[in-house]
């Protein structure tokens, strides 16, 4: 391909995308010469550019298009059809410049004669608008023939039909004033003046991204808002003047040119950071200033390259005007696209990675985030919706954020779709936050769109934006609203090819940590505060009233796979503790030391090994070493993936534990007395900590706002919760839809012991009292206060004697956590079963139990059909089963029968399974509260 | 690369090859794909990456993936990596770590036969031919199959 036909191209294709831009522009105010006389000399340059270069069919096309745009300034009205037609040359001369590229400038066969014909017919025959014009006496636009040319009629969609009348004011207006051929002649730049401009045109159209290809040149202007379509358009006259000095002053340079000099900058800077290491083993102070001027230089001229490699974000919003615009054509919705901060700068790189995320964001915006008019109206809101692109720098970053006011996300469909595809269950969704559900959409194939059409499902792909947006390091959130609206925000790096990194040695390796996501690094020891425990397997830093998981670094990167099992498991006394914050997610890493913090220059993993999802990267260090770059994003989801595991291991513990030592995870805390209280942690959905006077009453009862419900609060020493000044440790506890607060004095630890009471207690509230960490510690009843809070009946004793084996089936985490300590507290052994498959494995294999309790609905194998294979296949006649109905115990009762259960009780009825416990159990009681639960 | 090959077969009917020993066994590199031999220092093994991929080093500035040939092979790892071949593939650097390099000879591209039908299917793949040279066989290693199987296996994993 020779030079003169790839400049061609790239200028070309710069060219069409301003008009794009312009063109949606000038629809929406077709009053505004100036940008149609910026589309028109666009047209114009395609059109004598290609003649010169003997490119016969884009000049005809181009022609074409010419003609019609100069009867736009003769005054013809502009319709959304006549538009839309210009856009479809448009698209058919990028079609025939792909295709002129792929061919290296063998122009493609093929007649553009339709176009060509609808084109001109539009030019020499006003379409429907100018018919009406006609009948207005104060038209005066050219008088034309009046037949409706036939490929142009269709059905006018809600928005074209409004934008017409919008058409028929406005000219009539304009009218008035000045008639629109004195107007075009006034404003309209001589055409000498406009061939003067074409240079400087060209220059401010900024490069496309076909200049990724590394021999196509791009527009180096550093003259950022001049860069700018938008503000291109708004300076209308005055431009001639701006415009001549910024082509004298910038000059194009390939872009391979700029990655060259970029990777010779880092190499320079690599071998600085060679110098300076062996200069920091070194006494000899001779160099050691000019050293610094080195690496003073050497960063100054690394920043000045970095900014050669800046583009302004507008480049990557360029085509969503149109984009918008076609698709609000399609769907029938009224869409304003506002985009500010358009100049904002980040590496070409970056821009390049992120353009098809944003587009299709915005896309999903118009089509799923916007409701249609009808609805909106009906809502209460314009008609209009708005889509608003931001983007702005904050700190090493790019924030972008795409909002719309549109209906918000659906939380409860989201939930729903949550639960189909197995991301999570009943009690971890109760648990988590509503934007913790929120970004389910980022997961794989997860679309909640019911209706999906042509042009997106939202949620479709959302995954493959988190991909690429992580894969450059970013992150990206949701935050949304219901009938307000969502707002997508992405967060980048300004580049990705130098950054400061946390040296570490894990397991006898270095590795870097980007430092920008490295929050703190904390020393555990056995006296410091921050202290490490063990909730099963896992290990959780208590970190100022926070929990964060840790992760294993070493164990995750498979480096400890020759050591013995229990490695892992050694003390964290004395261990450094990276505490991680990605992407909302905060975690703690655990490390043996960290060296030194070093700007370091990342490079690209090989294709075979960019399948390793904890490294991204690797640079080479100033002793010469190549080290690995922790990927922060695959640690968060290490940690997402691990807490997972750790469920399913919890479960499988619960199963296998010996029932008579018991260890559980306790959260201690001290309440109106300085005595210690615990509850079991694993019925603790979330700790918060609040504002006193956020507390409000509501019929004399203590309620706070959470999360948009109100939900009771009860103090934990039993009494109301009162309003005050200063900051509220509350523990959150939340069953099914029923949330409650129980606020507290302090948070004083997490422990594992075993649950062995050993004093039964008087008061409702507590279950009794135990040892813990050497303390005498009451035990709370936070079934009590559920229902105290919700306003369920409740009753409490304590009794003690011989251990009756239970066996208690429920598929429902929560509801083994909340019924396994009541039922010890009362005496039994308790051994937990998540499924009947379970529950039939231990009856084969275990000593006999005295009874069952089993859930009625569960998955796979329900209550009924569990108690029927207790009974036939096991042959187990006499053993009790109680079934516990959740919804509907009539019918329960009923069919339970049947199958061989021998009583039913309600869910939540407590003192109800208790009871039933005891007539079948035969269990003898101590406690004096015996006739009451009987 | 493989142009490049046929090129020279076409006007010299000749190949030139540099002679590598894994396990024993005689391979052929064509020397125009080959950079330069060189003793692999300070290698650093990337966590979680396939056994083949000894780890990464960096030769004067750049950062060479470093593929263990006997493992690509099938055959037990001989420890203690001394020699590898450089090699490039699509702008990345590749090292091949070998046993030992031998002289570059000069066959007649016409001599090349194909492989026999008993190869092991795991070095057939590799292998694109054979050239009988007095007292043994050398294997005409395809360097561009080899990498690609390096890719294949991640897409299989």
């Amino acid at each position: 391909m020779d030079d003169l036909l790839r400049e061609f191209l790239t200028e070309t294709s710069e060219s069409l995308d301003v008009a794009d831009v312009e063109l949606v522009k000038f629809e929406r105010d077709p009053n505004n010469r100036e940008i149609l006389n910026n589309i028109f000399r666009l047209v114009h340059t395609i059109k004598g550019t290609c003649g010169f270069i003997g490119l016969s069919r884009l000049a005809a096309l181009a022609h074409a298009a010419e003609t019609l745009m100069d009867k736009f300034r003769e005054g013809i009205p502009v319709t959304p059809d006549a538009v839309s037609l210009v856009l479809v040359t448009i698209d058919r001369v990028k079609l025939i410049l792909t295709e002129l590229e792929i061919s290296e400038g063998i122009e493609p066969e093929g007649s553009d004669a339709d176009l060509i014909d609808e084109l001109l017919a539009m030019a020499t025959d006003p379409p429907a608008a100018a018919e009406v014009e006609e009948e207005l006496p104060s038209a005066s636009v050219v008088q034309m023939g009046t037949i409706v040319h036939q490929t142009l009629e269709r059905e006018l969609l809600p928005g074209e039909v409004s934008l017409d009348e919008l058409e028929r004011l406005f000219r009539q207006t304009e009218v008035e004033v000045v008639p629109p051929k004195a107007k075009a002649s006034a404003k309209s730049p001589p055409p000498k003046a406009a061939a003067k401009e074409k240079p400087a045109a060209k220059e401010k159209a900024p490069a496309k991204e076909k200049a990724a290809a590394k021999d196509k040149p791009i527009a180096v202007v550093k003259t950022v808002a001049e860069n700018e379509p938008a503000t291109a358009a708004k300076r209308g006259d005055d431009e001639n003047a701006p415009g001549t000095p910024i082509a004298a002053q910038s000059i194009r340079v390939s872009v391979g040119m700029l990655e060259h000099l970029m990777t010779m900058v880092s190499e320079l800077v690599l071998t600085r950071n060679q110098l300076l290491e062996i200069a920091r083993r070194n006494e000899d102070h001779d160099y050691k200033v000019s050293l610094q001027r080195l690496s003073n230089v050497t960063g100054e001229l690394q920043d000045a390259i970095m900014r050669t490699r800046m583009q302004p974000i507008g480049n990557a919003w360029q085509k969503l005007p149109r984009i918008v615009r076609d698709l609000a054509q399609e769907l029938g919705k009224q869409v304003d696209l506002q985009m500010t901060g358009s100049e904002t700068e980040l590496d070409r790189q970056v821009l390049d990675q992120i353009k098809d995320p944003l587009t299709h964001m915005v896309r999903n915006s118009a089509d799923h985030g916007l409701e249609f008019p009808d609805d909106r109206r009906r809502a209460g809101k314009p008609e209009k919706g708005v889509i608003r692109l931001s983007a702005y720098h904050e700190g090493g970053f790019v924030i972008v954020k795409i909002s719309d006011d549109g209906k918000g996300l659906d939380l409860a469909r989201i939930k729903a779709k949550a639960l189909e595809n197995g991301l999570a269950d009943e009690a971890e969704l109760a648990k988590m936050s509503e934007g913790q559900i929120f970004r389910f959409i980022f997961a794989a194939g997860f679309s909640t769109a019911a209706k999906v059409t042509s042009v997106s499902g939202r949620g479709v792909g959302m995954d493959v934006v988190r991909a690429n947006i992580e894969s450059i390091g970013g992150t990206v959130d949701v935050q949304s609203k219901a009938g307000v609206g969502s707002t997508f925000i992405i967060k980048i790096p300004l580049t990705l090819a130098i950054m400061p990194a946390l040296i570490v040695e894990v397991s006898g390796e270095r590795f870097a940590i980007p430092q920008n996501t490295v929050l703190e690094l904390v020393r555990i020891q056995a006296d410091s505060e921050h202290a490490v425990r063990r909730l099963n397997d896992a290990p959780v830093l208590c970190l100022r009233n926070q929990l964060l998981p840790m992760l294993h670094l070493g164990r995750l990167l498979g480096l400890d796979a020759g050591k013995p099992e229990g490695y892992v498991d050694e003390d964290f006394e004395n261990r450094l503790i990276a505490v991680m914050d990605v992407g909302n997610e905060r975690f703690g890493i655990v490390l043996d030391s960290v060296s030194h913090t070093e700007e370091i220059v990342v490079k690209p993993m090989s294709s075979v090994l960019r399948q390793v999802s904890l490294v991204s990267g690797s640079t080479i260090l100033g002793d010469g070493h190549v080290i690995m770059i922790v990927d922060p994003n695959g640690l968060a989801q290490a940690v997402a993936a691990g807490s997972e595991a750790s469920m399913t291991s919890t479960m499988a513990d619960a199963v296998q534990q010996d029932t008579s030592d018991a260890f559980m995870s306790l959260l201690l805390f001290s309440a109106g007395s300085d005595d210690i209280k615990a509850v079991p942690l694993s019925l603790v959905t979330r700790l918060e900590e609040l504002e006193r006077d956020t507390i409000e009453k509501v019929d004399g009862r203590a309620v706070i706002q959470y999360r948009g419900k109100l939900i009771p609060v009860i103090r934990a020493d039993g009494e109301l919760a009162e309003r005050g000044t200063g900051t509220q440790p509350m523990l959150i506890f939340s069953h099914d839809a029923r949330v409650m607060g129980l606020a507290v004095d302090k948070i004083v630890d997490i422990v594992e012991s075993s649950l062995d009471l050993q004093l039964s207690s008087s008061s409702p509230h507590v279950l009794g009292g135990a040892i813990i960490d050497g303390r005498a510690t009451e035990i709370l009843d936070v079934g009590y206060f559920l229902s105290m809070a919700l306003g369920e009946e409740n009753e409490q004793e304590q009794e003690a004697g011989a251990q009756p084996r239970l066996l208690l089936v429920d598929d429902s985490p929560f509801y083994r956590n909340l019924i396994q300590p009541v039922l010890r507290g009362r005496g039994y052994s308790v051994t937990a079963c998540a499924s009947a498959q379970e529950a039939l494995e231990r009856l084969t294999s275990d000593s006999p139990y005295d009874a069952i309790i089993s859930d009625v609905e569960m998955p796979g194998m329900d209550g009924f059909r569990f108690a029927e294979m207790v009974r036939g296949d096991l042959g187990l006649t006499h053993v009790p089963i109680i079934a516990m109905a959740g919804s509907n115990p009539a019918i329960a009762i009923q069919r339970g029968r049947a199958a061989g259960f021998t009583e039913c009780v309600s869910k939540f009825d407590r003192p109800g399974l208790i009871s039933a416990l005891q007539e079948f159990t035969g269990q003898e009681f101590t406690g004096s509260a015996e006739g009451e639960a009987a | 690369m493989t142009k490049s090959i046929s090129e020279a077969e076409k006007t010299t009917g000749t190949t030139q090859f540099v002679t590598v020993r894994i396990a024993g066994q005689l391979f052929g590199v064509p020397i125009e794909i080959v950079h330069e031999v060189f003793t692999p220092d300070r290698i650093t093994h990337v966590p979680l990456s396939p056994p083949e991929i000894e780890g990464v080093l960096n030769l004067r500035g750049r950062i060479v993936t470093m593929v263990n040939m006997r493992r690509l092979l099938g055959v037990p790892s001989s420890g203690t990596a001394t020699t590898a071949v450089g090699i490039e593939r699509f702008g990345e650097a590749f090292g091949l770590i070998i046993d030992a390099v031998g002289e570059v000879l000069v066959l007649e591209a016409a001599k090349r036969e194909s492989n026999p039908a008993n190869l092991d299917p795991r070095w057939a793949e590799l292998v694109t031919g054979v050239h009988r040279l007095t007292g043994e066989l050398m294997l005409v290693l395809d360097v561009e199959r080899a990498l690609a199987r390096l890719g294949a296996r991640r897409t299989a994993a």
